[in-house]
């Protein structure tokens, strides 16, 4: 929409300028997290330093958080976790996706709006009868309270983003299919999985950003210092009463946030993609 | 008409395949049989999967049993809970409606429940304003855009209680980058303490919400702007549209729709937020920045009253549950 | 090779009932066309043969075999959709292939039957590609190919035409007859063109709102239409209707239509009698109306004077749309007539190819 005859200085205080202060405003705390990370501490707590620059950089805080913390156990749970979870909501989510979107049966609707209430249903309004129930199933302190409970919030969304994708996938390919020899769980497999593969991939993608940076059921299901994911093991284990150690919690907290960046620079189309669907050809 | 040999000759056919069709009575007997034979046969080999129903009762089964588990099945078990006066590694007893008593008595409660609000509110509309504001900044042709819209949607992407940190940091109360800023630039002589101070500490979880929210609103409103089609600016411009008329004409009519949903999604994500809280300021300082989840969580597992924290958490199903309901109308009404 | 047989075919959506206790057999290597307007039910018809939708009540045999519970996988058909619904993540091969290879087809019998398709078709050099890459005439070869591989005993066609433009659609019509009598195999045909059917059929089935209308063959149909809408449905541009009374004057029979009057031929006048001063609907083909005395011209001729309103030259041929009266109707005449636009000239009837209708249950008389 770059009108013919913009000036400009019309340009500057309508695009540029608002460009410039967003990308300040979303992206400085990622550089401050980076820049407190190599800061040696005598940089970091002198107030007469200037702040915005690094004068001898330093992996020290790096060292530490991987050799004197459990991050790396931390993180190596958290994807565990993840992976886990991810897996058992796209299964859950591509099956009743499939059946809302595709077949007729009694209660169909009435699944669709419970489901899509589900969806809106935050975690912090059940986590305390939830701690109870996943008590009683001697769960508490193992991955499985997480991995059982995260599809909770993921099983509701990938249902609703795949059965809207499914619906965008003409019924008569499955249908032509079903003449051609197919059973209806053969259609599906091989006709409809593989034109929904965006959709599954950007439902999978967010389902895994979910469940990496789920916070409260984590802080609540579990205790030892061991059983940790990152979120919760950084902020609970690396703030010792009043001591803060900044450098190594940056650290953490950066490469936190590492795995969901990467999965969204390589999907970023997908996400696009699988939020408006669209099968051509 | 050529058609007309044919069929004619067709119909001839016809006739002489008719004549040829009858059947005896006794064939009639064998024929059925073997009907009823091939009909069972059938049955068997298309199997229960073949049935629509049937099928699709398998195909939601696993969800569904997830959900019932660890959605409904709490649920139940929350408000019973919160008729009890359970607490850690006690037993409790039926107390009928004694926690919400308690609590609606309770002066934090009371400034939980305005904080809340006043977070919700605040911090959704500046969402609303700034995430409008970089949807439409975004929609504009440059250099880099894919790689500066990616890089947008960081806030909203990575861990929050991570990036919450960071905040934490820069709103430290010594070596806040913020006072740095401020004390260098000689608009104030001495830096603010961000966390201590009850109005401020508000201001600071609202003003990390907020960008943590704003890349979900720019970019849902950015693939909302992205489907209005262009000739209608084009028209706009003919019929002599200003920018403004045509923002105010074209663009926010059109982008009405997405807005509510973006903006009723944000209103439930915000009003049960927890994270952004628990890191800054624990609900301090003095409860002014206590949110529902914040003090259901204080109550609950710092204090170890498990009824009356999962009463108070129940306090906020009849908001969510209003927002869903004008949530599902609108969606009826747009079917 | 089988034929098809429908009895008291009944499907509900809820209340609304799509198809209505029809009847209807389709003889072995039959072309047969089930042609009506939207919502008349072909298409449900044919996706209960197809086992796509479930049957509320009635029977089909498919080959003798009673199917009403047997997978659309198991019944032996195929079936080229509207939308060609070719599988987008497939080549062409592929998609030919697919049905073969889930019955378990060997490679070398796969490869023999497809190569073999594609050759009947012209598309040998397409196997490669991928739908997208395909024009729509393609697309519709491939639809095509795909069900003649596995050399079913029915094929379906659902509007496979209606996606493509004007003249491909003409020579696809062509070429899917041809096909016909090259298989020689069931074919039933979904369309809402007239002109598709009227082509392509060996017989055609006229629905509407779930009932069958009228089976024949194309020319009987068009000749002898059992109702008013079947008579109005084929034919283009469709058949004049006339509301008026039949009135006996001397020893003949008149169709009195309040402006003019027409003159039933008179070996006629037993067949009508019993509808004498009762209200009818008189039906005319345009073609069967002339702007020139009929001179020379077998048949029984009957005429009144009429008002051009529109005149459109179509080169081989002149549509006049001509008023008499309250009365307005289309007449095909030479494409040299001498009329003109406004002015009033006489038409001849050529009553001998006259329709007439009871005016309540609009049934033919």
């Amino acid at each position: 929409m770059a009108a013919v005859g913009e000036t400009f200085t019309k340009k500057l205080f309508s695009f540029y300028i608002p460009l410039f202060f967003f990308t300040i405003l979303m992206l400085f705390p990622f550089y401050w997290m980076f820049i407190t990370s190599i800061k040696p501490n005598r940089e970091l707590y002198n107030v007469k330093s200037l702040p915005f620059w690094v004068f001898n950089p330093t992996l020290e805080h790096w060292k530490y958080l991987f050799k004197n913390t459990l991050f790396t156990r931390w993180a190596l749970n958290t994807l565990f976790i993840s992976i886990v979870s991810t897996a058992i909501s796209l299964i859950s989510g591509i099956m009743a996706g499939y059946a809302l979107s595709r077949l007729r049966f009694k209660g169909a609707s009435a699944l669709g709006i419970a489901i899509f209430i589900t969806y809106l249903v935050p975690p912090t309004l059940l986590f305390i009868p939830l701690a109870e129930v996943v008590h009683n199933f001697n769960l508490l302190d193992t991955p499985w309270a997480l991995i059982l409970t995260y599809p909770t919030f993921l099983i509701p969304f990938c249902t609703w983003l795949l059965s809207g994708y499914f619906k965008t996938i003409p019924k008569e390919l499955e249908e032509c299919a079903r003449i051609d020899g197919a059973t209806r769980l053969q259609a599906m497999i091989w006709i409809i999985l593989p034109l929904a593969t965006p959709g599954i991939l950007s439902a999978g993608m967010f389902a895994f950003t979910l469940s990496w940076n789920e916070f409260i059921y984590a802080l609540v299901f579990l205790s030892s210092p061991t059983q940790k994911t990152i979120p919760v093991g950084v902020v609970s284990e690396l703030i010792k009463g009043d001591v803060f150690f900044w450098g190594s919690l940056m650290a953490g907290a950066l490469f936190g946030s590492i795995p969901v960046a990467l999965i969204y620079s390589f999907f970023v189309e997908h996400y696009v993609t699988g939020l408006t669907g669209a099968v051509k050809g | 008409m050529k058609p007309n040999v044919k069929s004619v000759e067709n119909q001839v056919e016809q006739v002489s395949d008719y004549a040829d069709s009858k059947l005896t009575s006794m064939e009639y007997v064998g024929l059925a049989v073997k009907e009823i034979e091939e009909k069972k046969r059938d049955k068997l080999k298309s199997g229960y999967l073949e049935r629509e129903n049937i099928l699709a009762y398998i195909l939601v089964a696993p969800a569904v049993i997830i959900l019932v588990l660890f959605i409904a099945y709490p649920f139940v078990l929350g408000v019973w809970l919160s008729l009890t006066d359970k607490t850690v590694g006690h037993e409790g007893s039926f107390v009928g409606l004694q926690n919400f008593r308690n609590i609606l008595k309770s002066q934090i409660f009371l400034q939980t429940v305005q904080n809340t609000f006043v977070y919700t509110g605040v911090a959704t509309v500046l969402k609303l304003v700034f995430g409008l504001a970089l949807a439409l900044v975004l929609n504009r042709q440059f250099k880099f855009k894919r790689l500066v819209r990616a890089s947008m949607l960081l806030p909203w992407i990575i861990p929050t209680v991570l990036s919450t940190l960071a905040w934490l940091w820069m709103f430290d109360a010594t070596f806040s980058v913020f006072n740095w800023i401020l004390v260098h630039l000689g608009i104030l002589k001495r830096g603010l303490v961000w966390l201590g101070d009850p109005h401020l500490a508000m201001v600071s979880v609202i003003i990390v919400n907020a960008w943590r929210g704003i890349p979900f609103f720019a970019i849902s409103l950015l693939a909302g702007l992205q489907t209005i089609p262009p000739d209608l600016y084009e028209a706009a411009d003919m019929d002599g549209a200003g920018s403004f008329a045509k923002f105010w004409h074209i663009t926010l009519p059109m982008l009405m729709p997405v807005l509510l949903v973006v903006l009723i999604f944000s209103v439930i994500v915000t009003f049960a937020d927890f994270q952004v809280v628990y890191v800054l300021t624990r609900g301090g300082p003095s409860n002014s920045t206590h949110l529902f989840a914040t003090l259901a969580y204080q109550v609950a597992l710092a204090s170890g009253r498990l009824g009356e924290g999962a009463a108070i958490s129940l306090f906020m199903f009849p908001f969510l549950l209003l927002v869903i309901i004008v949530q599902l109308w609108y969606i009826r009404r747009e079917q | 090779m089988a034929n098809v047989i429908l009895e008291k075919l009944t499907k509900k959506f809820d209340d609304v009932i799509a198809v209505n206790a029809i009847d209807l057999e389709i003889k072995d290597k039959e072309f047969v066309v089930l042609v009506g307007p939207s919502g008349c039910g072909k298409s449900t018809t044919l996706r209960m043969v197809a086992g796509l939708e479930e049957i509320t009540e009635g029977n089909i045999y498919i080959g003798g075999r009673l199917v009403n519970d047997v997978a659309p996988k198991d019944r032996n058909i195929a079936m080229v959709f509207q939308n060609y619904a070719l599988y987008p993540h497939m080549t062409v091969y592929k998609n030919m292939a697919f049905g073969l290879k889930l019955r378990k087809f060997p490679k070398s019998e796969i490869d023999e039957r497809v190569r073999r398709a594609a050759k009947i078709l012209g598309i040998e050099q397409l196997l490669d590609r991928k739908p997208k890459q395909l024009s729509g005439g393609q697309r519709q070869r491939v639809a095509v190919g795909r069900a003649i591989v596995r050399d079913p005993e029915v094929f379906l066609f659902d509007e496979p035409l209606s996606n493509l433009d004007a003249k491909l659609r003409v020579a696809m019509r062509g070429e899917l007859v041809k096909l016909h009598h090259r298989l020689e195999t069931t074919m039933i045909y979904v369309t809402h063109d007239q002109v598709e059917a009227m082509t392509m059929g060996d017989r055609i089935v006229i629905m509407k709102d779930g009932l069958i209308q009228q089976v024949g063959a194309p020319l009987e149909v068009y000749d002898h239409p059992s109702n008013i809408f079947v008579a109005g449905f084929i034919g283009s541009p469709p058949m004049n209707f006339f509301r008026g009374t039949l009135v006996p004057e001397k020893d003949h029979l008149f169709i009195d239509m309040k402006s003019f009057k027409l003159k039933v031929p008179d070996e006629r006048k037993k067949r009508y009698e019993r509808y004498i001063r009762k209200e009818v609907v008189f039906g005319m083909r345009p073609e069967d109306i002339i702007d020139s005395t009929p001179e020379g011209r077998s048949g029984e001729w009957d005429k009144t004077t009429a008002v051009v309103d529109v005149l459109e030259p179509l080169g081989a041929e002149v549509m006049l749309e001509l008023s008499k009266g309250e009365h307005s109707f289309t007449a095909r005449v030479d494409p040299h007539t001498n009329s003109r636009v406004h002015q009033e000239i006489t038409v001849y009837f050529n009553m001998g190819k006259m329709h007439l209708f009871d005016a309540e249950t609009e049934k033919v008389i």
